[in-house]
């Protein structure tokens, strides 16, 4: 018989029963919740008079909604402006409170994005399945779990079974090999990969993300690899336990302690894809052959390497293909042929459950070093991911560098990445984000997306256009 | 759940790749806490041509006369013809409750993103795949023939075409019962709560980190 994938290992780890019509019954290990997904599912257990099956796994924080103003954040719940916002925010309060599920409230320590705040408490483990009513769930895969989002029917079903109902998926291996290049990031690896395989490429896959350069890369950077699986369409993605992961996770507030520790690293040693395991679809890239990217259109797979030129949809074949090229250059007031670095940025945005930790604003903060931002850019947003994470750059004085540069720094919460905050562009304006999705009016209407890694962001805050990290820094070495 | 058995309905194109749940509902109407009053906001980014608000009487708002759903030929349409991976992008369950609140009842498409596929089931919303070239023509025939209404049978997976003409489509046995009958999902579960149970106590046995609680 073949080895076992990863995925297929934690699938048989959590699988409750197989039912006839194909379907199974998979154990749900951990059950994070925010405000704008979970109103329904609490509204639906009160209607049909249920309860939640097991309390305890579930772990709640709004994070969508709240703002990320300091002077608005300051007064709690009750201080958020946008009613409706407020509202939100309060139900989830009301909510946790009636069924008894543990909060990390609005200014409370533990609070932050709930994809930052699941791996950096240990809420979220190894071998675990971790479900949230939202997509960027597949964050929590960097640790070797199955993690992946769900829509508010299936939130109200694991509040009320601790199950889902799911079809096994395909296994798809991304196998990243060689070595990254000097200003190279985790995330230029995940949009490269996005930009071969397209934004359907992993549909019905969990994707496995191995090779060299994923074994070297810090759970900060697989955070954020997996964290975009979902762009490349595939629910799940995951990386195999190793010594990294065993690092990061020990001693974290939530993580085992004690014998209880050395018992999990035993059955967390097997969370890897065996040498004979077999995969459905294997991508294979080389680390050398990234470079920086930037996003140019309005889909992540509309991504290209800094030094290129914006696409010419003359040069596409397929009619559909064509007419998305040409419907995006339109949007993005972009012109076929032109330099990706001749794009002016209006706004730049630091955070996002994808680029929002510690190392992420460390390689902002070194770019932003002792510069200013340019004239011709706005604002410069940068929001850290948790209170955690806060607190920790600030004690590094990073946000000192940042506000020095003429960034504004910010409370945590996901802010410009979906801008259902105050926090969002005007209609044309162009944005270097560090965020995930590019789609038309996601960071404010009419906004235009450009997606990049934290050190191209704020090298293009500093250049008022994409400038290759690269180069930028060098030229700062010579000065 | 509401069920779905046949349907017959006007169809309606979405003629563009990729349209993923950000264009399909817009983030600022995700601040509700209901289910239900999505409709009027359904891609509201392309249907109207001012920015939307939640709580706003749209029935006043510019409509965009190029967008297709605008278009008089298409009022009152429920079936949605659409491309390529539909509902990419966020797990937003406001997406099908939009579609659904609309008036839709099934789309068809050559592919769809999974978490979308899997929200539309729990709504009483059809997701239909079809071959490219099998869309293609739908489209074709739907630009032809003004009224162009399709017949969705879901117990015989078969759809047939004005002119009586029928295609088939696949749809998986554990959710064409559960849409057949209406079934809600969290009580079919409920029903082997034995095994549940049972899965957990030796589960807490192997790994009982897993069960401490949080803060």
């Amino acid at each position: 018989m073949a080895g076992q994938t990863l995925y297929d290992k934690l699938w048989q780890d959590h699988l409750v029963k197989s039912r006839e019509d194909g379907t199974a019954l998979i154990y749900i290990d951990r059950h994070l919740i925010h405000e704008v997904t979970s109103p329904q599912a609490f509204e639906g257990l009160r209607l049909a008079g249920r309860k939640l099956w097991r309390g305890d796994s579930l772990v709640a924080t709004p994070d969508h909604n709240v703002p990320s103003e300091a002077a608005e954040r300051a007064a709690g719940v009750a201080g958020i402006r946008d009613e409706i916002a407020r509202i939100q925010v309060q139900t989830l309060d009301e909510n946790c409170r009636d069924f008894d599920v543990v909060q990390f409230g609005i200014n409370e320590p533990g609070q932050g994005i709930v994809h930052v705040i699941g791996p950096e408490t240990g809420a979220t483990l190894p071998g675990m399945t971790v479900v949230c009513g939202d997509s960027h769930t597949s964050t929590h895969g960097a640790l070797g779990a199955l993690a992946h989002g769900i829509g508010t029917s299936e939130v109200e079903h694991v509040m009320a079974t601790q199950c889902l109902i799911q079809k096994k998926m395909k296994n798809m291996l991304v196998r990243v090999d060689g070595e990254l290049g000097a200003g190279v990031t985790a995330k230029d690896v995940v949009l490269a990969i996005i930009g071969k395989i397209g934004t359907a490429g992993g549909t019905g896959y969990a994707i496995e993300f191995g090779g060299e350069v994923m074994r070297k890369l810090s759970m900060e950077g697989r955070m954020t690899v997996c964290n975009m699986a979902i762009e490349a369409g595939a629910r799940a993605g995951m990386v195999a336990v190793d010594q990294i992961t065993l690092d990061y996770v020990k001693n974290k507030p939530y993580a085992p302690k004690g014998a209880q520790w050395e018992a999990a690293v035993e059955n967390w040693s097997r969370l890897h894809s065996d040498d004979d395991a077999v995969f459905d679809a294997v991508v294979e890239l080389r680390g050398e052959e990234i470079e920086p990217q930037v996003s140019w259109g309005t889909s992540p797979e509309m991504v290209a390497p800094v030094s290129a030129l914006v696409p010419n949809p003359a040069d596409e074949s397929d009619a559909t293909r064509r007419a998305g090229i040409e419907r995006a250059l339109e949007y993005m007031g972009l012109k076929a042929d032109q330099k990706i670095t001749d794009i002016k940025l209006d706004r730049v945005f630091i955070g996002s459950c994808t680029n929002s930790r510690i190392e992420d604003l460390r390689a902002a903060a070194a770019v932003a070093r002792g510069r200013s931002k340019a004239d011709s850019v706005k604002q410069v947003l940068v929001v850290p991911g948790s209170q955690s994470v806060k607190a920790q750059a600030e004690k590094e004085g990073l946000h000192e560098i940042f506000i020095e540069a003429g960034f504004e720094w910010r409370e945590p919460s996901c802010s410009m990445c979906l801008a259902m905050n105050a926090d969002k562009l005007g209609a044309g304006e162009h944005c270097a984000s560090t965020s995930n999705r590019n789609f038309e009016g996601r960071q404010g209407y009419g906004g235009r997306t450009h997606l990049v890694s934290p050190s191209m962001a704020a090298a293009a805050a500093i250049a008022g256009t994409f400038v290759d990290v690269r180069e930028f820094d060098s030229q700062r070495e010579t000065a | 759940m509401k069920a779905f058995t046949q349907h017959k309905g006007l169809a309606a194109p979405m003629d563009r790749a990729n349209v993923d749940t950000d264009l399909i509902i817009p983030k600022q109407f995700l601040k509700s806490i209901k289910r239900t009053g999505f409709g009027p906001n359904l891609f509201d980014e392309l249907r109207y041509l001012d920015e939307g608000q939640p709580g706003q009487d749209c029935s006043n708002r510019p409509l965009n006369p190029e967008f297709a759903l605008n278009y008089p030929r298409y009022q009152g349409a429920s079936v949605l013809l659409a491309r390529e991976n539909f509902g990419c992008g966020s797990s937003r369950e406001h997406a099908p409750w939009a579609l659904d609140d609309f008036g839709f009842r099934a789309v068809i498409a050559p592919s769809f993103a999974d978490i979308f596929f899997n929200n539309c089931f729990k709504n009483g919303l059809l997701p239909i795949v079809l071959d490219e070239a099998v869309v293609n023509q739908l489209f074709d025939e739907m630009y032809a023939q003004e009224g162009y209404a399709l017949t969705i049978d879901l117990e015989k997976q078969q759809i047939v075409k004005p002119g009586g003409e029928s295609i088939d489509f696949e749809v998986d046995a554990f959710r064409k019962h559960c849409l057949l009958n209406g079934l809600d999902d969290i009580g079919l579960t409920l029903e082997d709560a034995d095994d549940i149970r049972a899965y957990e106590a030796q589960r807490r046995e192997q790994a009982p980190w897993l069960f401490d609680a949080v803060k």
